[in-house]
This record gives C-alpha cells, sequence and structure tokens, in this order.
C-alpha cells in the first residue's frame, strides 16, 4: 500500500470531518490534508463531491468517496490493521444502527440547542439531548469503548462531538458532565489516544468559532 | 438455522425493503403484522430505541432501521450478492444508499404537504431526483446493473409507492417527460416478481394512503 496516495478534504471545525482523521490515525495510514473554505468551495471539491459539494471528501488513488460514515467504513475495508467494526455480522448491525442513531440524533440537535429561539423550545432540545446521551451511556455499559477493549466504529462517529459540548454548554447553559458522567468519562478516555487528540479540534477554538459565525448562519443557513 | 421474523406494517415501504431482500436470499421468514396505532410488547422490546417497523428478529436478536437490517441480510446470507465486491463501487453503492435518505425526506414532505406547500414539496423532489437520474442510475437498466441490488431496494418507494401518492394528491413528479430514465427504472423495477408479488394491490394503498391523508388533513 505504499505507492496509495490519500488526500482528505476537510474543515477543522467539522465532527465528521474529524470521524476520517481518527479512523485514518487508528490505522496509521498517510495521508494529506486539505482544509476547505465553506463559504468558497474549490474546484476540487465541487468536482470530487459534485452531488452535495460538501466535506469530508476522500480521495484515494484519484478516486473520491463521500459521506463520513461511509468513507470510515471504505477505511476500514481497504485497511485491515485495528478494525473499527467487529466481524461478526449482528455486532456489526449493532456498531451500524448506534453510529446512524448519532447521525439522526445528535447530529441535529446542535442546531435545536444553539441556533433556536431561547426558551421552551431550547430546553426541550437540551432535554431531547441528555435522553440521547443517556441512550448511548446504556449501550456503553461497562465497557472502556462503544467498540470493546479498542476504539471501534461508534467511537469514531460519536467522539468528534465532545469538542463541541464547551460552545453547548456555555450557550446553551447547562453542564453535559452533571448529567452523564459516564459519557465523558468515556470522552476522556478517547481524548488518551493520539488518534483522537491530533484529530479534534480544541474546545474553546470551537465555542469562539460558534459565536463568530452565528450571524453569518442565521443569514445564510450555513450548516456545520 | 436459526428462526427469522420480520415485523412489519403492511402499508409502509420500509418493510417492503426486507421482505425483497429476504425473498431475493431465499430465507424463510414468520411475517408479523403490526398495528402502530397500537403497539405489541414484542416490538417495544425489540425496538425501544424507535418503536418502529420494520425489526428483523434472527433468533433472539433483534434489527432495527430498514437499512441496517439490509446490511446484516447481505452479510449473513452472502448467496445472490446484493452489493459489489469491490470496496470502492461498494462505497459507492452506499453513497447513493445515503443520498436516499435526503430522498425520503423530500417524499415525506411531499407526502404532508398541501397547496403552495406540495408545490415546493414536487419541485425539491423532482431536483433531488435529477441528481439521482443523472449521477445514480445514468444509463444503467438497475443500480445493481443488470439486476437489482440494495441500492435499487432502498429506492423501491419510488415506484408504486410514489405512484399511489401521485395520485391521491393529483400531482405527478416522476413523469417520462421529466425523468426518463428514473421513470423507465421504475416501471423495470415494479414489473420484477420479487416487488410485484410483494407490495400491497394498488387499490388497497390507495385507500390506505387517502384516508391516512385525510387523517393529516384533520389534524
Amino acid at each position: 500500500m505504499d505507492n496509495d496516495q490519500v488526500t482528505l478534504l476537510g474543515f477543522w471545525a467539522s465532527p465528521v470531518a474529524m470521524r476520517v482523521r481518527i479512523a485514518l490515525a487508528e490505522k496509521g495510514v498517510r495521508f494529506e490534508y486539505k482544509e476547505q473554505s465553506m463559504r468558497n468551495k474549490s474546484a476540487l471539491l465541487l468536482e470530487m463531491n459534485p452531488v452535495h459539494k460538501k466535506i469530508p471528501v476522500l480521495i484515494h488513488n484519484g478516486k473520491p468517496i463521500c459521506e463520513s460514515l461511509v468513507i470510515v467504513q471504505y477505511i476500514d475495508e481497504m485497511w485491515n490493521q485495528s478494525p473499527l467494526l467487529p466481524s461478526d455480522p449482528y455486532e456489526r448491525a449493532r456498531s451500524m444502527f448506534w453510529a446512524d442513531f448519532v447521525d439522526q440524533k445528535i447530529y441535529d440537535m446542535k442546531r435545536k440547542m444553539m441556533w433556536t429561539a431561547r426558551g421552551e423550545e431550547q430546553e426541550a432540545a437540551k432535554k431531547d439531548f441528555i435522553d440521547c446521551l443517556k441512550l448511548l451511556e446504556v449501550e456503553l455499559g461497562a465497557k472502556p469503548y462503544f467498540g470493546g477493549e479498542t476504539l471501534g466504529y461508534v467511537d469514531v462517529a460519536l467522539v468528534p462531538f465532545y469538542c463541541w459540548f464547551h460552545a453547548y454548554e456555555t450557550i446553551a447553559n447547562f453542564s453535559i458532565e452533571a448529567k452523564c458522567p459516564k459519557l465523558i468519562g468515556w470522552c476522556k478516555r478517547c481524548m488518551q489516544k493520539e488518534s483522537v487528540s491530533k484529530s479534534l479540534a480544541g474546545p474553546h477554538k470551537m465555542y469562539n468559532y460558534e459565536e463568530d459565525t452565528s450571524a453569518f448562519r442565521a443569514s445564510t443557513m450555513l450548516l456545520v | 438455522m436459526a428462526e427469522v421474523k420480520l415485523y412489519g406494517f403492511w402499508p409502509s415501504p420500509f418493510s417492503h425493503r426486507i421482505i425483497w431482500a429476504l425473498k431475493l436470499k431465499g430465507v424463510e421468514y414468520e411475517y408479523i403484522e403490526e398495528d402502530l396505532s397500537n403497539k405489541s410488547e414484542s416490538l417495544l422490546k425489540y425496538n425501544p430505541v424507535y418503536k418502529k417497523t420494520p425489526v428483523l428478529v434472527h433468533g433472539d436478536k433483534p434489527i432495527a432501521e430498514s437499512l441496517v437490517i439490509l446490511e446484516y441480510i447481505e452479510e449473513t446470507w452472502p448467496e445472490n450478492p446484493l452489493l459489489p465486491k469491490d470496496p470502492y463501487e461498494r462505497a459507492m453503492a452506499r453513497f447513493w444508499i445515503q443520498y436516499g435518505v435526503d430522498t425520503v425526506a423530500a417524499l415525506r414532505a411531499f407526502y404532508h404537504g398541501s397547496g403552495e406547500e406540495l408545490e415546493k414539496a414536487a419541485k425539491e423532489l423532482l431536483e433531488g431526483l435529477k441528481i439521482l437520474e443523472e449521477q445514480g442510475l445514468g444509463d444503467k437498466k438497475f443500480f445493481g446493473g443488470e439486476s437489482m441490488n440494495l441500492v435499487d431496494i432502498s429506492y423501491g418507494a419510488l415506484g408504486y409507492w410514489l405512484a399511489a401518492v401521485e395520485e391521491a394528491k393529483g400531482v405527478k413528479v416522476l413523469e417520462p417527460s421529466t425523468l426518463p430514465r428514473l421513470h423507465a427504472w421504475a416501471k423495470n423495477l415494479d414489473e420484477l416478481p420479487v416487488v410485484k408479488e410483494n407490495i400491497p394491490a394498488s387499490d388497497k394503498m390507495m385507500a390506505y394512503l387517502t384516508a391516512a391523508m385525510n387523517r393529516l388533513a384533520k389534524n
């Protein structure tokens, strides 16, 4: 695999791009990272993802793969070391179910918690968010990671959102650790791995980004 | 071989997807009809997170979410493969299956819409389907090439189900004039025995959809 050309088109604040960085780092795959502008999309991005025009995009030997979880599955299949998905079909289905849960529930909530009107709607969104994290805590159980003894597919799907928690807590005024200490324990355990700590952006940087872009987002509905 | 059970809801294309996959693989299964207005203890036990159909139970192990179930079926019964072998081609198939999640959202908006909202939903659905036709299907007969695969299964609602909704709404979106290749694909899919023999009768479907839409309109 020495002649492999691997390029990742990403955006520093995007949790779904971080998923791909973690997966590549776990596998020890060398890749070129190309930071993309969300407001001024490059010709390369438009060529590689004409359907959605979004990041992340993995380019492997000239061929593009889009959609973060599709990319992570592709990486797991192409590079066999440190498998992220279990080999047993039922356990695989279980991992896919929970990664999909993260996409269906967690990804969208950020918008509702931070960008919607204050008051009742925001309180309901915060409660929903905590309820979802609690379900994830039950799935984690007594295991160190969702993947068992090592980082797995669900860990990779979920942990990037950890760098957004400080922003959520500050803007929506609540403590995630107070309600979900076990999940925060898991986040910190993941952060001790270089593949994770080097891939996630700093929480204060995320908070500043949120503040800086809130006005722009309100006017253009930019989705990150 | 452990027992296979499918908890489904007869008018739902999400349940139909699973039936087609099981039939294509030649898997024997027991079908259990769920009354979604009165969910069974079993459904709540097997799908506590979403409390929805379809749910596949293999032995004593439940799997929920139709796309997850399809991948499980593909891996557990490898004969008559429904995904490409090549990892890149497989990633492309999964990309288009994922694109279908947006299509489902657009179909829902079309189903729920009336008046101006219906017009807007029809326009957005058409735009989304144009991309699917041009870049997903291209010149192929099926997404799977000469025969149907998981991608075709995931878009199955665009045939018989969308046709019934279009008739109930009096608005057409998938037509030979606007989406010639996708329209032809839908017709070909609906003619395949595994689909034709495993969807509700069109009059039953129409009656259900009309009643459901009337209920929605009242609320």
